[in-house]
């Protein structure tokens, strides 16, 4: 039970709410939430207290995730981008901090579950529709036209595209989900060999060294994916902000 | 089995499954769909408090914090270039100064060097005429008297001459013949 790698995914209930026969729990999943939306937001806040025209260092790290963002968006969708800047960042530090949660040992990892991911996921697809047709009508149709193909090519091109754009949504959710999954996972196997080696006396104890490394080395990998992982969505949410507001690419 | 349970007891199935529901629940975590409904509406209010907090209280004061102090440093900035602008036209200045004042002092230098030179040239040619005319006069002063004292010496030498010429004589020889001899001896 102790080394079951999958028990870590298990969403208890905390508060059972249930209207109308769905249930609504407050959950340890909906208990992480509120930690990362606390932890997030009450970080940015108090670091940014002093306004600081020479930066503490909180304050510091506070503006360098700020420019971060603001660079990747800049960078890719221009400064129009900018009005969908606290969309992207609110995206970029949920994920980021839900992920570094997930890395203590015994808390719940919110990204591990695809439907949050999804949801993220659909936040942006949605935004980048709705955006997308009431800025330019009917012209938004033209992302499945890309320009310089030949008449001849367009109903082999377009239908592509359409699959394409409908696939971002489960591609950037599934990303995030199976990256955070299977790190945990991974991680929980091989710290579940040291445990169980080590129960074998002298000889498991020595063979437990092995697990015991990679388990290390893959906590220091799990941090890279979580900051990576929260990077490469909010990177590609750039990217299809940026399909919404020059949609000719 | 679980017919079989359920065909005896009711109420130990239940049981049962309440733990077996608890203890791995209906297969794998992330696609239990009965745990979506719960995660979906969390996610909504948390991510939508989350989104307010940072679209009105976080982006905003950062926001502020990096416009003030680019603003700050771009005051600095212009205030250090207009310093610098000062200190460039106070040094032309300076310099045009310092060139000015040499060039005066050079004027005064030459200007007295001149006149200094002028007066000593004056007083220098004023005493070359004094010298001139007190020599002029000495000369003009032995020429006179050298006249004098050849007059003297003729009237002398005819003086003698006719009194030698009488003790000689006998008879004082006329003084026409005297001079004529004597001017012809002294010539």
């Amino acid at each position: 039970m102790a080394n079951d790698p999958i028990h870590q995914f298990q969403i208890q209930k905390l508060f059972p709410i249930e209207v109308g026969g769905l249930d609504f729990s407050f959950t340890n999943s909906s208990l992480f939430m509120v930690a990362t939306v606390a932890a997030a937001s009450a970080f940015l806040i108090f670091a940014t207290g002093g306004r600081g025209l020479v930066p503490s260092r909180m304050q510091s790290i506070a503006e360098m995730a700020y420019e971060f963002v603001a660079g990747m968006l800049r960078s890719s969708a221009g400064t129009e981008g900018m009005r969908f800047f606290p969309l992207v960042f609110s995206l970029f530090m949920f994920v980021l901090v839900a992920n570094l949660f997930g890395m203590f040992p015994y808390f719940f990892t919110v990204t591990s579950h695809i439907i949050v991911t999804f949801v993220l996921a659909m936040i942006v697809i949605l935004t980048v529709t709705v955006y997308g047709f009431m800025r330019h009508g009917t012209h938004f149709l033209h992302l499945f036209v890309p320009s310089g193909v030949p008449a001849a090519l367009i109903p082999i091109v377009a239908p592509i595209e359409v699959i394409s754009f409908l696939s971002r949504p489960v591609s950037l959710s599934v990303r995030l989900f199976a990256n955070m999954l299977a790190g945990h996972i991974t991680l929980k196997v091989f710290a579940g060999f040291v445990v169980s080696l080590s129960a074998m006396g002298g000889l498991g104890v020595a063979g437990a060294i092995l697990p015991l490394g990679m388990t290390v080395a893959l906590t220091a990998l799990e941090f890279l994916v979580a900051f990576l992982q929260a990077y490469v969505f909010t990177v590609l949410t750039c990217m299809y902000l940026n399909d919404a507001l020059h949609p000719s690419h | 089995m679980a017919s079989q349970t359920h065909s005896n007891t009711e109420g130990t199935t239940e049981t049962i499954e309440v733990q077996h529901g608890e203890a791995h629940s209906a297969g794998f975590p992330p696609f239990d769909s009965s745990t979506f409904a719960s995660q979906i509406l969390w996610l909504a209010i948390t991510f939508g408090l989350f989104y307010w907090i940072m679209k009105n209280v976080a982006v905003p004061r950062i926001a502020g914090i990096l416009e003030d102090r680019k603003d700050r440093i771009a005051g600095d900035m212009a205030e250090a270039n207009r310093l610098k602008q000062d200190t460039d036209a106070a040094i032309a200045a300076y310099e045009q100064a310092l060139a000015e004042a040499r060039n005066k002092a050079h004027g005064i230098a030459s200007e007295t060097r001149a006149k200094l030179k002028a007066e000593t040239e004056a007083r220098r040619s004023k005493a070359e005429a004094d010298v001139a005319a007190k020599l002029s006069a000495a000369e003009s002063q032995i020429a006179a008297l050298k006249s004098g004292a050849m007059d003297k010496i003729e009237e002398i030498a005819t003086d003698t001459t006719s009194a030698l010429v009488e003790q000689l004589l006998g008879t004082a020889p006329t003084a026409t013949d005297v001079s004529k001899a004597v001017k012809t001896a002294l010539n």
